[in-house]
């Protein structure tokens, strides 16, 4: 993962609370098995409609975004958050996001910053007032600087260090094996395993078909 | 010192403590996983040259991307195909158990946990599936996760897991006749607000709790999520007991006997203290549905979509314009006026073996509306074997109903199973978002009940708008548990 400790990019306005991750990205996207490649699905229904901020001149190639309360809610895909990467999005600053989201956002390098709603609201109307200005996003003074506002932003303290050094979680928790290793030797016997595979009497099924 | 429910098992799986910040390292019991968020992270482990820690604690199904027709034709959509090809070549390669398209176990990943009887009081269970919440409803800590998630469990059989915070929701009293465990969360979610639960791990407590069925209990707690929480659980009980006993992985002889003596443990001291709490009167209860495109838009059934103009709240006054909009209602409307285009019975919320006989029930002797399209979409093929053996299946036929196979079908309409632009739709499932179930599709959510006598009407309804006949037996729909999906039953076939 990539070191993240500030960035300053054109600030995106999303006047909406309740981006629920179907709307950053539909279902029908999901079916790819990569991991990249993702930007044209972005909001892809919301970008059908010529007046979408994204779809506007000046904020095309933002960077950072700027939304309502609630964002990322629903769905665990972690797609949501490919998605704003690939389209160059580096940070999104939000009063409140969905756990899932968040924790996905910090695995991935993508920073979910809380910013308070007073402060969202000061921001979207100077992004909106001049389309274009640049917002910076400083991570380690946690602080959001977009024209005159300076605003702090939260984030929690393990997320944080593991952006700015580009930490890789699962190298993390294998310099602790020993532990897990000594934690298996305790569970109890009761508790399940998938294998060897256990059912009832195989039956075949029947396929439905369609009505005619 | 006195711990909650959720504390309690937290404290079982801590493999190592954090500090400083540092969340604690937990150890996950059971994984499942399924085509949509697990191929990203088997590239993963194989770019690392990493492989899976415990194959034995994993068990993968396919469902959200599969066909409910055909299905055992070759997928039609390419990408569909190589995304279960994927899922197919990665089992056999890290040696994993797959139930795939076909097969008697396969189904959504939230029936089969708790049908092989893996799902089990006092474990850790996650899943690349935000539903997974559902199943708390055995007392498990249970949660979705993210790709990368997913990739670290398979990796490592644990994750690093932040704090949460504890939220008791007492549900007092029973229940009205005509009213289920769907009305129950949805009226908790309208509540508390989709981001009511944010950070919280949800129990559900209170008689009327308590009464609910494993089954609707697994409704209740698969939506959560909708709440924002991080999960939801509800204590273990002889209900709990019941439901696993004799299932196909439940632990046998003094297993069992140690096992429940344990389970007995895992309930809420009498002094422990949550970090909030809410309270609901059961007999306040009535048909929930969602007007909106949240899932805390809703309304009891006998209110009208709300008028943007009485709303204070500048931020909500915007959302439920725009919702209403989205929707295509008219403020004021009587929610009973809205006519829909299809009805959907499925879902790891609502398409378990009591919902479809409960819809069954219902629908028993009648026609559906003509202009509507009626999809029945067992939750698992073992639900679809047990409502054929049971006559279900014919009920439905005789109805006008589609019988479908197992899978996620129209809830997330990954697979061909969606709804048109500007059609319109009564869903049991758990999600009503712009698009949800098809571009420009419009989702109301309801019970399976209030599914059913819509069908019959062709408008939201509920049962009190149906004339039910003196025969037909109310006693089975006031949430009375129902014989639950018996593993030992002989299919005839």
């Amino acid at each position: 993962m990539e070191k993240f400790t500030t960035h300053t990019g054109v600030g995106v306005p999303l006047r909406r609370s309740n981006v629920d991750t179907d709307q950053i990205i539909p279902a029908v996207y999901l079916k790819r098995v990569t991991r990249t490649g993702f930007e044209d699905a972005l909001f892809a229904a919301w970008r059908g409609d010529p007046s979408f901020v994204l779809n506007q001149e000046a904020y095309g190639s933002g960077s950072v975004l700027v939304a309502g309360p609630d964002f990322g809610t629903g769905s665990s895909r972690e797609h949501a958050v490919w998605a704003l990467k690939d389209y160059g999005f580096k940070a999104v600053l939000a009063p409140r996001f969905a756990d899932i989201f968040r924790g996905n956002s910090g695995k991935q390098g993508l920073l979910a910053a809380q910013v308070a709603q007073e402060d969202i609201e000061l921001i979207w109307k100077i992004l909106e007032s001049e389309p274009g200005t640049e917002v910076t996003v400083d991570l380690e003074a946690r602080t959001v600087i977009c024209g005159d506002v300076v605003a702090s932003f939260q984030i929690d303290d393990y997320t944080r260090w593991r952006l700015m050094e580009g930490l890789d979680d699962i190298g993390l928790t294998l310099e602790h094996e020993g532990e897990i290793s000594a934690f298996e030797t305790g569970r109890q016997p009761w508790r399940p395993k998938t294998l060897p595979a256990k059912h009832l009497p195989t039956v075949e099924i029947e396929a439905a078909r369609p009505v005619v | 010192m006195a711990g909650t429910l959720a504390e309690k098992v937290w404290q079982d799986h801590v493999v190592r403590k954090g500090a400083d910040g540092v969340p604690d390292l937990l150890y996950i019991d059971l994984h499942l996983v399924h085509e949509v968020t697990s191929p990203q992270a088997f590239e993963g482990l194989r770019l690392a040259g990493r492989t899976v820690r415990r194959p034995d604690l994993t068990l993968a199904t396919e469902d959200h991307n599969t066909p409910t027709l055909d299905i055992d034709l070759p997928i039609a959509d390419l990408t569909s195909r190589t995304q279960i090809d994927t899922l197919r070549a990665n089992a056999k390669e890290f040696g994993i158990r797959l139930h795939s398209l076909g097969d008697a176990d396969q189904g959504i990943v939230h029936q089969v946990g708790p049908q092989l009887g893996l799902t089990m009081p006092g474990l850790t269970v996650v899943c690349g599936d935000s539903h997974t919440s559902t199943h708390g409803a055995f007392g498990a800590l249970a949660f979705g996760i993210g790709t990368s998630e997913v990739e670290h469990v398979l990796a490592t059989q644990t994750l690093p897991l932040a704090p949460f915070r504890t939220m008791a929701i007492t549900v007092d009293g029973e229940l009205p006749p005509g009213a289920t465990s769907k009305d129950i969360i949805l009226a908790i979610i309208a509540k508390i607000g989709t981001g009511g639960g944010q950070g919280y791990v949800l129990e559900y407590r209170g008689e009327a709790i308590r009464k609910l069925s494993m089954e609707a209990r697994m409704t209740i707690c698969n939506m959560s999520i909708e709440a924002g929480a991080r999960a939801g659980m509800i204590a273990p009980d002889q209900t709990t007991f019941d439901y696993l006993k004799g299932r196909p992985h439940a632990p046998e002889g003094a297993d069992w006997d140690a096992a429940v003596e344990y389970w007995r443990t895992l309930r809420s001291d009498d002094d422990a203290t949550f970090d909030a709490e809410v309270v609901l009167k059961a007999a306040d209860l009535e048909p929930f549905i969602t007007w909106g495109t949240n899932p805390g838009q809703g309304l009891p059934l006998s209110a009208n979509v709300p008028v943007p103009e009485e709303i204070g709240d500048d931020n909500e006054r915007t959302t439920a314009e725009r919702a209403i909009e989205y929707m295509g209602l008219v403020p004021g409307t009587p929610l009973r006026d809205i006519h829909v285009d299809t009805v959907f019975i499925g879902s790891c919320t609502n398409g378990r073996i009591e919902d479809l006989r409960s819809v069954a029930k219902v629908v028993k002797g009648r026609k559906k509306a003509d202009d509507v399209r009626v999809l029945v979409v067992p939750a698992s093929a073992r639900v679809r074997l047990q409502a054929e053996a049971e006559g279900l299946d014919r009920i439905f036929l005789d109805f006008g109903a589609e019988w479908r196979n197992a899978g996620c079908s129209m809830c997330l309409g990954m697979n061909p199973d969606q709804l048109k632009p500007g059609e319109r739709a009564a869903s049991t499932s758990n999600r009503n978002f712009e698009g949800r179930q098809g571009k420009g599709g419009r989702t109301h959510l309801v019970s399976p009940l209030v599914a059913a006598a819509t069908a019959i009407r062709g408008t939201l309804s509920s049962l009190a708008d149906l004339d039910l006949g003196e025969e037909t037996d109310l006693t089975t729909f006031d949430g009375t548990p129902l014989a639950p999906l018996d593993p030992r039953l002989q299919v005839q076939v």
